[in-house]
């Protein structure tokens, strides 16, 4: 079973490097684009034996422990169809 | 006195701590790897500057599952004094030892540089030696120094005088200027700017070594 899990900056914490990215395509002329926020995207492959549910209560274990830091990040956990 | 200095894979100040308290200052100084489990009965472990396992997922996040990490927690829950410089500080930050973290610098580039700090609070073992005020020039070398921590718990760091150091002028965007914090039993500190590597006239300044001086006479005042 394949899972994906999205880790992003939270709302509030200031994010210098998707700024600059949408400065960066703002000048390459695409003045539409309004905001852009980076983070990080994990695949993560995990034994069948277990259940989506068990699965993903494991993801969101080792999200909140590892794979994201809670004072900066929020993260999402996704089965991949 | 007797320093520890932790050797991570990707740690590159540990020589320097190691001159700073053992050649410079005449105190006994070993290094341990990452995979040791014993403290070796010391009373100072310093968490040395580097990229540890090459800064991989965040800065400090994959070092704190090393074996010598669950000892260090064990130490300064104790009350044991330890010292984290750059890398040692994200260490610390993210195995909870310290509150907040350090993210990218503001202007998104490494900084390499010498910087003005001064001593916010002379109540702690690694200040207490430091003139009141005195500007002190050290280095800073850089890209995730911005320290970073939500209102609430920047005004109980400094209601709990816990703030270690300032910058004079703020390099790379860290909250309300901090370049170091101490924990609430005041006996571990995080530190982006490197005293290890202000020691020697020779490198262009002394000023790091007071705070090396505060930690021993904090350690010979507590025997």
């Amino acid at each position: 079973m394949r899972i994906h899990v999205y880790v992003t900056p939270k709302k509030t914490v200031l994010d210098p490097q998707g700024q600059t990215i949408r400065r960066a395509l703002n000048s390459m002329g695409h003045p539409e684009i309004e905001n852009v926020r980076q983070g990080k995207f994990f695949e993560v492959e995990v034994s069948d034996k277990l259940s989506p549910e068990q699965a993903t209560e494991v993801l969101k274990k080792i999200s909140e422990e590892v794979l994201s830091n809670p004072v900066i990040e929020e993260y999402r956990v996704e089965i991949a169809r | 006195m007797r320093f520890v200095v932790v050797v991570f894979p990707g740690s590159n100040c540990d020589h320097d701590a190691w001159y700073a308290t053992s050649r410079n200052l005449g105190h006994e100084a070993q290094y341990l790897w990452h995979h040791d489990t014993d403290l070796k009965g010391s009373d100072c472990v310093i968490l040395p500057g580097g990229f540890s396992y090459g800064d991989y997922l965040r800065c400090g996040a994959i070092a704190k599952f090393s074996p010598i990490m669950a000892a260090v927690k064990r130490f300064a829950a104790d009350g044991g004094l330890v010292f984290g410089i750059c890398n040692g500080f994200q260490i610390l930050t993210e195995c909870g030892l310290l509150p907040g973290v350090l993210v990218r610098n503001r202007g998104l580039r490494f900084i390499c540089k010498d910087v003005l700090l001064t001593a916010a609070t002379r109540n702690s073992p690694f200040t207490n030696e430091i003139p009141a005020g005195a500007k002190m020039r050290m280095p800073i070398a850089h890209g995730e120094g911005c320290y970073t921590a939500d209102e609430r718990t920047l005004d109980e760091l400094e209601a709990d005088d816990r703030i270690a150091f300032r910058y004079v002028e703020n390099p790379n965007g860290s909250m309300r200027d901090i370049a170091g914090v101490l924990s609430a039993g005041r006996n571990v500190l995080g530190m982006m700017p490197h005293p290890e590597r202000a020691t020697e006239p020779l490198v262009g300044s002394t000023d790091g070594l007071a705070v090396f001086r505060s930690l021993v006479s904090a350690c010979s005042a507590a025997k």
